[in-house]
């Protein structure tokens, strides 16, 4: 079979999202922040409507929306008059309606609505290819400079502070990293799907890990085969790329579950 | 506490100086015999207040290397509170807190619960935060008595198994000051007796200041050099050893006594002619 270039741009854009996704995506899991990366995923359509309003790059202006509310939440979070899961469902649907209300208002543009909520990786151009390694190379360095700090204040946050680490600021680059991921995985399926893209292959990789840095690798490398899959599916039954690549995954992590209970024994739980 | 002793490098706040914290009028000396390290944290008036009500209020107390200073008092007393600013995660609203330039602290916190969704090996936690070479974890896990778990995954342990192996994490650090949260809770008496040898032994070796915290009612170790009560202030402190003759003993430790431990009840109503109130603050402690 002979690839188009077009293919062979999805492929190489997907894996690059799926390789950083994979680590970061681990430690949404194990910080519990499932909800967070969903609103911080309906905010970047926020970026896009503005980016469009005041014409600026629209990766710019999604990084940039994700860190601000990103930002936002973090403060937020320390008051306790609204609950955390009711502010996060707020922002999320607040910003999600604001941008397609903006996106309906600018006349003249014809935006392609359903490629930003579920993503278009088989249109990717080599702009958009850069984009995501380069800023996958800065998500991957950012994080692997705050790995160890981030997973001793994902243990016991007072722990990592009386031994001196700056959780504030550890904190604060992770949401910077976690912006910048969300800007680029958008172009592979979308800002209704991205939170799929981080936590379903690291709960697929639960299993066959032992330590968090073999969940990481294990959930990149599921994240990139559910790549593969996924868009060999959609070329195969003319299926919307973004969605067949989340399904994908979800095959891949129900056939985790089967053959990890088939074949490998649970020793962990119940201290 | 006291310290005439002291000749400790002076950054901004006072080194410890005063004894005061240890004087609460009560006639009788509580001094602990002299500690001869040197001081590694100190904490001069330290009073913290949630929203207008107050949980501890002006506390001073000082830990030096080489000492074991025990924390304890019942529950809403502001030991933790205490404990959290000493280590930075609180700014206390009045006093301040001094800690000798470049201390490091190991800490094993009161709970520790790793979800499942993480996977752990002891080997791998050891490494937190800092790698740690694979010879000195296993050396550190032998220290503890807790070698057999190197391979095994942190949520598969027992209790007392986890509380060593947290241990051994804090000790690979090789810190100046160690503090234990509650470190033998969940651990069965045994156990506990067990711990407290080993902590005592490790000191020894190692030759750390401890600050350690524990509850109302609970087992205090023999080796340590001083108790301060804690209900909101200060109410009392000395040395175990000490205090056992004079009668304020059979108030303050309850008179039930193992080898190796003391038995500390902590009793609310207790006298020993203070001039001040005993009835802990309102205190909202965490």
């Amino acid at each position: 079979m002979i690839l188009e270039d077009f293919f062979l741009r999805a492929l190489v854009a997907g894996i690059g999202v799926a390789l950083i996704s994979g680590p970061l995506g681990c430690f949404v899991v194990w910080r519990r922040m499932a909800y967070f990366g969903d609103t911080l995923a309906h905010s970047a359509l926020l970026g896009v409507a503005l980016g469009l309003l005041l014409g600026f790059n629209l990766t710019v202006g999604i990084i940039g929306t994700a860190i601000v509310i990103a930002l936002t939440v973090t403060l937020f979070q320390h008051q306790k008059k609204i609950a955390s899961d009711t502010l996060l469902g707020i922002m999320a649907h607040s910003s999600l309606a604001i941008s397609l209300v903006v996106l309906g208002l600018l006349q003249g543009y014809r935006v392609d609505l359903l490629s930003y909520l579920f993503g278009d990786v088989l249109a990717v151009n080599y702009e958009d290819i850069y984009w995501i390694y380069g800023g996958g190379a800065v998500a991957l360095a950012l994080l692997a400079y705050i790995w160890k700090d981030l997973l001793a204040l994902t243990l016991h946050e007072e722990l990592a502070r009386a031994e001196g680490i700056n959780v504030t600021l550890i904190q604060t680059l992770f949401m910077i990293t976690v912006a910048i991921v969300i800007a680029i995985a958008m172009k592979v399926v979308g800002v209704l799907l991205i939170t799929s893209l981080l936590i379903i292959p690291a709960a697929a990789a639960r299993r066959f890990a032992k330590t968090p840095e073999q969940m990481a690798i294990i959930a990149s490398l599921i994240g990139s085969l559910s790549i593969i899959l996924g868009l060999f599916g959609s070329l195969e039954w003319d299926t919307p790329s973004g969605p067949s690549i989340v399904v994908a995954e979800v095959i891949l992590f129900l056939g985790g579950l089967i053959f990890g209970g088939l074949f490998l024994s649970r020793k962990t739980h119940s201290p | 506490m006291n310290i005439q002793n002291d000749n400790a490098a002076t950054p901004h706040i006072a080194p410890p100086t005063s004894e005061s914290d240890l004087n609460c009028g009560c006639g009788h000396d509580h001094l602990a015999p002299l500690p001869s390290g040197e001081p590694l944290i100190h904490a001069e008036n330290l009073t913290i207040k949630f929203g207008g009500k107050t949980a501890i209020q002006d506390v001073s107390l000082t830990v030096h290397k080489n000492e074991i200073v025990t924390l304890i008092g019942p529950n809403g007393a502001g030991k933790s509170t205490l404990l959290r600013a000493l280590l930075q995660a609180l700014k206390p609203t009045q006093g301040e807190v001094w800690r000798k330039h470049g201390l490091v602290i190991g800490y094993v916190p009161q709970r520790l619960n790793i979800d499942p969704i993480m996977p752990m090996t002891v080997e791998r936690f050891l490494s937190i935060p800092d790698k740690r070479p694979l010879p000195e974890r296993e050396a550190a896990l032998k220290d503890v008595g807790a070698h057999h778990t190197l391979k095994q995954a942190v949520q598969s342990l027992s209790g007392g198994e986890f509380q060593r192996v947290l241990l051994a994490r804090a000790i690979l650090r090789k810190p100046d000051l160690l503090v234990l949260d509650e470190p033998v809770q969940g651990v069965d008496f045994q156990g506990q007796t067990e711990l407290y040898k080993l902590i005592s032994r490790l000191k020894e070796q190692v030759g750390f200041g401890i600050l350690m915290v524990s509850h109302d009612l609970h087992i205090v170790m023999a080796e340590t050099d001083r108790v301060i009560c804690i209900n909101g202030h200060v109410c009392c402190s000395g040395a175990p050893t000490q205090v056992s003759d004079s009668p304020e003993y059979l108030a303050l430790f309850g008179g039930q006594t193992k080898p190796g431990l003391a038995v500390y009840h902590h009793l609310h109503d207790h006298s020993h002619d203070c001039e001040h109130d005993h009835s802990p603050p309102t205190s909202s402690e965490t």
